[in-house]
């Protein structure tokens, strides 16, 4: 392969969410790609629009929400043009997705055995036989031993790592070219997560399948993540390769939230404090004007108040951020920060 | 002197240790566990020989997977749970010996989800008062005073009195419960996982909070814990527990930079750091925590231990000492204690 190949391809999508006050923007207008093989990360906090944006990739929205987008494919096939049941191809076989609670996305009346083998005879690859043997193959692959004796038994006589294992054995059954994940490993111990993840990401690797991985994890994000997507009230403030995100965090959220993690070394040198950011999301009801994080952003100035929404600075090659301030105010600004909270 | 408090009872009686407000001696608590209506109980040992020493003003960290039994610790430190054996002692008293109102004002917990443990239909000033109302402790009006007074340190915008929790964020809600816990001037607050529910930058308030909180109070805080970047913030004494039991337990940099017992490393390096020039570690651990109704033999941990021995399946680990910190491990035997020491 000499080219990697754009396995999703994504611009400007909108999903917006009619309620009793009007209309929610739940996500508006962002824009990415995932190769083959690689990782994109989707981080920030609750309520910014990432797992919305997951659910919009497979279709799942809720009734009431309304996608819209400029483009939207997978593999070259144009997902906005499809009907329900075009899309359930799709979800499963092309695509697949694993969820939170590994308790509430398996069915507790039904063998995971069975569960499994579901997936792959409906969509047509194959009979029981060899739907079983893929099964097994699968398990095996993701760390479970005795996988005949698992298939048979029920989610709820397996722990939450040995469940999640099962839904990332199940989401590769039928060899999909992308892979979401939202939060895979919150609700699990940091033990058994470092497992989860390592299982994750090198099948990923060896499937040379795309993955969306939504977190709010920022450890998890710098191990795993090719490109990091940092997502804000719906918006993508910051972009770039983990590395660049890491080292060189712009956009004055990005630096709040690498300065509120804990990490070895920081209670020593701030006085034991950490960093914050204050306030709290803005509501994404109605219309908005300039830039939605000026409550919470300690450079405020006049022009972030009103006017059209920040538009993004771009530096590089998916490197980006939504800042009106210059790369050197922005990185002058993280320095004063630290002073003043060192202080 | 009074006697309304612990302290005073306890000076009373000259059993009070100004150091070690509170005091755990080889504690263990079982609980009976019924398969079905026909099948025999099984005993669970949720809590097996625990000792351990809170030192006043300081933060005691207790690690460990779900399910390792730190949360039965905590509540019998808060004497909601009566300990099957040993004795847990409250400055210098015996738990069993205190009444129960006066452990309450003594120690206070904050839970982990700030969701379930606010009644939704009361008001936040019903919230924080109702301790005070039970304690019978002051009239309405200075009652109301204390509720303002403990949600200002709490950092609550006074506007929020009269709210519900379903009004509120899940920091807020959080504070709330903190400035529930402070309204009774406790020395102790036991917080079971405080901010695992909560977003990382809320996170980061509310141990800022729980920080100055201790500076201005003077409060003792049992922190437990899953979260190790958090434990590392802000804990003094580290206690490892697995499956019951406590097998590395000193402070926080010997146990941070030179963990000794292969849990407590297989713990710290499955700690993500946002390190992006690291790769996802590789945890070398057996993957299943055990059944706590049927533990292995010997060491509870051997069927998942990298570096296990023989001796490890047969005999259980005598607690040994090395160079302050406490561990149940074979590969300190008392022989290599004694050589290091």
């Amino acid at each position: 392969m000499t080219t990697k190949q754009k396995v999703i391809d994504v611009q400007n999508l909108k999903v917006d969410i009619g309620v009793p006050a009007g209309t929610l923007h739940a996500v508006s207008g962002i824009s990415f790609h995932v190769n083959q093989g690689e990782t994109l990360c989707i981080v920030g906090e609750s309520g910014c629009g990432k797992s919305i944006t997951a659910l919009a990739l497979m279709n799942l929205l809720p009734k009431k929400a309304k996608l819209t987008a400029d483009k939207m494919e997978l593999q070259g096939a144009n997902m906005l043009a499809m009907n329900e049941a075009q899309f359930n191809t799709l979800r499963g076989d092309r695509m697949s997705m694993i969820f939170q609670d590994p308790m509430t996305s398996l069915n507790p009346v039904y063998r995971v055995g069975d569960q499994m083998e579901e997936v792959y005879i409906q969509h047509g690859k194959g009979g029981r036989k060899e739907a079983h043997e893929r099964a097994i193959f699968l398990l095996d692959k993701v760390g479970i031993t005795a996988a005949k004796s698992r298939l048979i038994q029920f989610p709820h006589q397996l722990s939450g790592g040995l469940r999640q294992r099962i839904m990332i054995a199940m989401m590769l059954m039928c060899d999909p070219a992308l892979i979401i994940a939202d939060e895979p490993t919150t609700a699990l111990d940091v033990t058994i997560q470092a497992q989860i993840l390592n299982t994750l990401h090198s099948l990923q690797k060896e499937f040379n399948t795309a993955m969306i991985l939504i977190t709010h994890d920022l450890g998890v994000v710098a191990r795993v993540a090719d490109q990091v997507a940092v997502m804000y009230a719906g918006k993508f403030v910051e972009t770039g390769t983990a590395m660049e995100v890491f080292t060189q965090p712009t956009h004055p959220y990005t630096q709040g939230l690498m300065a509120c993690i804990p990490t070895p070394g920081k209670a020593a040198l701030n006085g034991g404090r950490l960093g914050s950011i204050p306030g709290i999301v803005p509501s994404l009801v109605g219309d908005m004007e300039g830039c939605l994080f000026r409550n919470r952003c300690a450079s405020i100035r006049p022009e972030c108040e009103v006017g059209a929404e920040i538009a993004m600075n771009t530096l590089g090659e998916g490197r980006g951020y939504r800042c009106i301030m210059s790369v050197e105010e922005c990185a002058k600004q993280a320095q004063v920060q630290i002073l003043s909270e060192a202080s | 002197m009074s006697t309304q408090t612990i302290a005073g009872a306890a000076q009373a009686s000259g059993q009070y240790t100004t150091e070690f407000p509170l005091e755990c001696r080889d504690v263990g608590r079982t609980f009976l566990v019924g398969k079905g209506f026909f099948s025999e109980k099984k005993t669970l040992r949720a809590v097996q020989n625990i000792s351990l020493k809170v030192r006043r003003g300081e933060v005691l960290a207790v690690v460990g997977e779900s399910g390792c039994g730190k949360t039965t610790l905590a509540k019998m430190l808060l004497g909601l749970l009566q300990p099957s054996s040993g004795e847990i002692f409250m400055e210098g008293m015996p738990i069993n010996e205190v009444d129960i109102r006066q452990i309450a004002r003594h120690v206070q917990p904050v839970f982990q989800d700030p969701y379930s443990s606010l009644n939704p239909r009361k008001t936040i000033e019903s919230i924080v008062s109702l301790p005070l109302k039970v304690h019978n402790i002051g009239d309405a009006e200075s009652q109301r005073k204390r509720v303002e007074e403990v949600l200002e340190m709490c950092e609550m915008p006074k506007r929020l009195v009269h709210s519900y929790p379903s009004q509120l964020s899940g920091g807020q809600r959080q504070r709330v419960a903190i400035a529930r816990a402070l309204v009774m001037k406790p020395e102790i607050l036991v917080c079971d996982e405080p901010t695992s529910a909560l977003d990382v930058s809320v996170q980061a308030h509310i141990l800022n909070l729980l920080q100055d909180l201790r500076d201005e109070l003077n409060l003792t805080y049992v922190f437990i814990s899953h979260n190790l970047a958090v434990v590392e913030h802000l804990a003094d004494t580290v206690a490892v527990m697995y499956l019951g039991r406590l097998i590395e337990y000193g402070p926080k940099d010997q146990i941070f930079n030179d963990p000794k017992h292969p849990y407590t490393r297989a713990l710290l390096d499955s700690f993500l750091t946002p390190d992006p020039t690291q790769d996802v570690p590789e945890i070398a651990m057996g993957r299943g925590f055990p059944n706590p109704l049927d533990p292995p033999t010997g060491c509870a941990f051997h069927p998942r231990c990298a570096r296990v021995m023989d001796v490890c399946s047969k005999v259980r680990p005598e607690q040994t000492t090395v160079n302050g910190i406490k561990l149940e491990c074979h590969l300190y035997p008392p022989a290599t204690q004694q050589a290091a020491e």
